[in-house]
């Protein structure tokens, strides 16, 4: 089988003959359609032409159709072919070629680049419109699941709620503390540089301390966890839906909601607000080490300091911030993860889209606040 | 191609396979001749898929050698392997069509990657091959999550057939089908083993493709071949599990 395929003109009277020997295989499918091509040209207008296989040594799928479509194109141009000296042992794979409908393949819709942007531009309104409704309805079967379980106590999850408070709260600890305490550094040692020039040190504590208790705490922990659990749980319940597991579920008589999304919003809810304490306290320790090592303000100056800068309001503001921007990741991350269909694909984009939307949705959740404290006078 | 016709081209020797403390294949020993369809069968979870992952390198043996097509594939090159993995085609148990192409583009993806043809010569060939497998070219356009169970088992053979391979792993083709179409696949196996030279390595517990399609049966239990041989030396064998297996309830049926 060392050697390639042929397609030879032979005479034959009047008529055209041609003659295909050798390997007609998959392996020299892009030469076998070159020849048939050219020999598709020579016919020209001859009334009849003879096709001869005997002499081909082995045959599959890829020179049967191509024996096929030669003659096919033939028979289309008004050309009568005949193919003769099959063996008995490829002829019942010419005749499944044969069954091969023609021209099945419908080429592809194009459409002008205004109205395909004009359609991308109406689809994402209609995307965000029915993101927003999702999540409207997210939380409304959360709290309607939450009312269920309110009344019969004995339905609630706690296994799940404590698993999923090990996944997001206990083992998010170290890196949540090790960044917050790395930013805490950053915003004192930019402070000092930057007030210094003023002789307005010592202030840099009021502004770390009011920026890491009211803003930067609470936000840089949200946008962390939405990046950590939030994906979490959109790949979870993504995965579980492509593979029916949520339909199972159902047809057990259980609330996928239920079951699935409430204990993981309520671990979430829990965790936030502590992991945003963790996370201002190390960033507050942060913050204290390099005013001290960097700016020379002594331990118990940075301490009267902090006292007399912020108030209990501070850090009350952070913590009324933290469970509602965990509903909101854990209700992104939920209606993205259970939105999953059946691709891989779509695993992978709802899985980005619940980080992405997440983090969103978290940054507009804390400017809404910034206003409502500032105008509560908090 | 070098060998005769009756070279094994499957050689497998004293193969064990163990997952952790399990012993699943044990000394294991069998050949596939060129050309043969070898139904292979066995109780649920005696090793029928390991012993066919083993074969084609997805699950690691702790002794043995495997030859495919006289490559052994643990000690062959990158090169080598991948001209053997060119030349066998894979229908896996769940079809394993990947999620995020469609139909079209699942039959496409190997032809695309090993041969330089046209698209146009890409699609024609793609709608045969869903033509063999009893699909109609509509189906082309879809994607797998949108199959039924015994479509998405035809969409993943016709990827299998895709390159015209030599050798076919057929890990149970038949369940997830209706009766009328397990019969054509049988007989759209006994046609491509015989115009193609075809050999066929086909798990299965579907008596009538047994009957029809195999020209020899594997019986694998307790990590080993227990009997191989023609249908009449399985109907002939005294082993219980294969008087069970072949003289049940479900087999009077067909062998009447």
């Amino acid at each position: 089988m060392g050697d390639s395929p042929t397609l030879q003109q032979i005479a034959r009277g009047d008529a055209l003959g041609l003659s295909a020997a050798g390997p007609w295989t998959a392996r020299f499918a892009p030469a076998l359609e070159r020849m048939v091509a050219d020999a598709e040209k020579l016919a020209g207008s001859r009334s009849g032409i003879f096709i001869d296989v005997s002499q081909i040594s082995g045959l599959d799928t890829f020179g049967a159709w191509l024996i096929e479509r030669l003659r096919r194109n033939l028979t289309q141009g008004g050309i009568e072919a005949t193919i003769a000296g099959l063996s008995l042992n490829y002829s019942s794979l010419v005749d499944e070629v044969r069954r091969v409908p023609a021209s099945a393949v419908s080429p592809a819709v194009r459409q002008s680049a205004l109205t395909g942007l004009l359609e991308d531009v109406g689809r994402n309104v209609v995307g965000f419109g029915t993101t927003l409704t999702g999540l409207i309805g997210m939380l409304g079967a959360v709290l309607a699941a939450g009312g269920r379980v309110i009344r019969h106590p004995r339905s609630f999850r706690l296994t799940s709620t404590v698993h999923h408070l090990e996944q997001v709260c206990w083992r998010a600890v170290p890196i949540i503390v090790l960044i917050t305490f790395l930013i805490g550094c950053i915003i004192s040692q930019q402070g000092i540089f930057h007030f210094r020039k003023f002789g307005a040190d010592i202030f840099v504590v009021d502004m770390l301390g009011v920026l890491v208790l009211r803003e930067i705490g609470v936000l840089l922990v949200a946008i962390m966890v939405a990046g950590r659990s939030g994906s979490a749980y959109a790949a979870e319940l993504g995965s579980m839906k492509m593979r029916e597991e949520i339909d199972a579920l159902r047809t057990m008589g259980f609330d996928p909601i239920e079951v699935l999304v409430l204990p993981r919003m309520l671990a979430l809810v829990i965790a936030l607000p502590i992991l945003a304490f963790l996370g201002a306290i190390a960033a507050l320790y942060g913050g204290g080490l390099v005013t001290w090592l960097y700016g020379g303000v002594q331990p118990e100056a940075f301490l009267i300091r902090l006292r007399d800068a912020i108030s209990i309001d501070h850090f009350v503001v952070g913590m009324i911030k933290a469970p509602v921007m965990a509903a909101v990741i854990g209700i992104v991350a939920c209606v993205e993860g259970l939105a999953v269909q059946g691709s891989a694909e779509s695993l992978g984009r709802r899985t980005t889209s619940s980080v992405v939307k997440g983090i969103f949705f978290v940054i507009v959740m804390d400017g809404l606040f910034a206003i409502f404290f500032a105008s509560i006078g908090m | 191609m070098v060998g005769d016709a009756s070279d094994p081209i499957i050689r497998v020797r004293d193969v064990s396979v163990r997952f952790g403390a399990t012993k699943v294949l044990d000394g294991l020993s069998l050949d596939v001749k060129r050309g043969e369809i070898l139904g292979f069968v066995g109780p649920s979870g005696a090793g029928k898929s390991v012993l066919t992952r083993t074969i084609i390198g997805l699950v690691p043996k702790v002794g043995g050698s495997i030859e495919v097509f006289g490559v052994d594939l643990e000690t062959a090159n990158v090169t080598a392997r991948r001209a053997v993995e060119r030349r066998w085609g894979v229908l896996f148990q769940q079809g394993a069509l990947f999620s995020s192409l469609n139909v079209r583009q699942n039959i496409q993806f190997p032809v695309r990657e090993y041969l330089h043809v046209s698209q146009r010569l890409l699609d024609e060939i793609t709608v045969a091959k869903l033509g063999m497998v009893g699909l109609r070219p509509e189906v082309a356009d879809r994607y797998p999550s949108e199959l039924s169970g015994g479509m998405i088992k035809r969409v993943a053979l016709a990827r299998a057939l895709a390159l015209d391979p030599e050798l076919v792993f057929l890990d149970e083709p038949t369940s997830g089908l209706d009766p009328i179409g397990a019969g054509d696949f049988d007989d759209l196996v006994r046609t491509l083993q015989r115009t193609l030279g075809l050999t066929v390595f086909m798990v299965t517990h579907d008596l009538d493709s047994l009957h029809t399609a195999c020209d020899r049966i594997a019986v694998l239990g307790n990590g080993k071949i227990i009997a191989a041989g023609s249908m009449a030396d399985m109907l002939a064998s005294q082993h219980p599990w294969l008087k069970a297996y072949f003289h049940g309830k479900r087999a009077r049926a067909v062998v009447g």
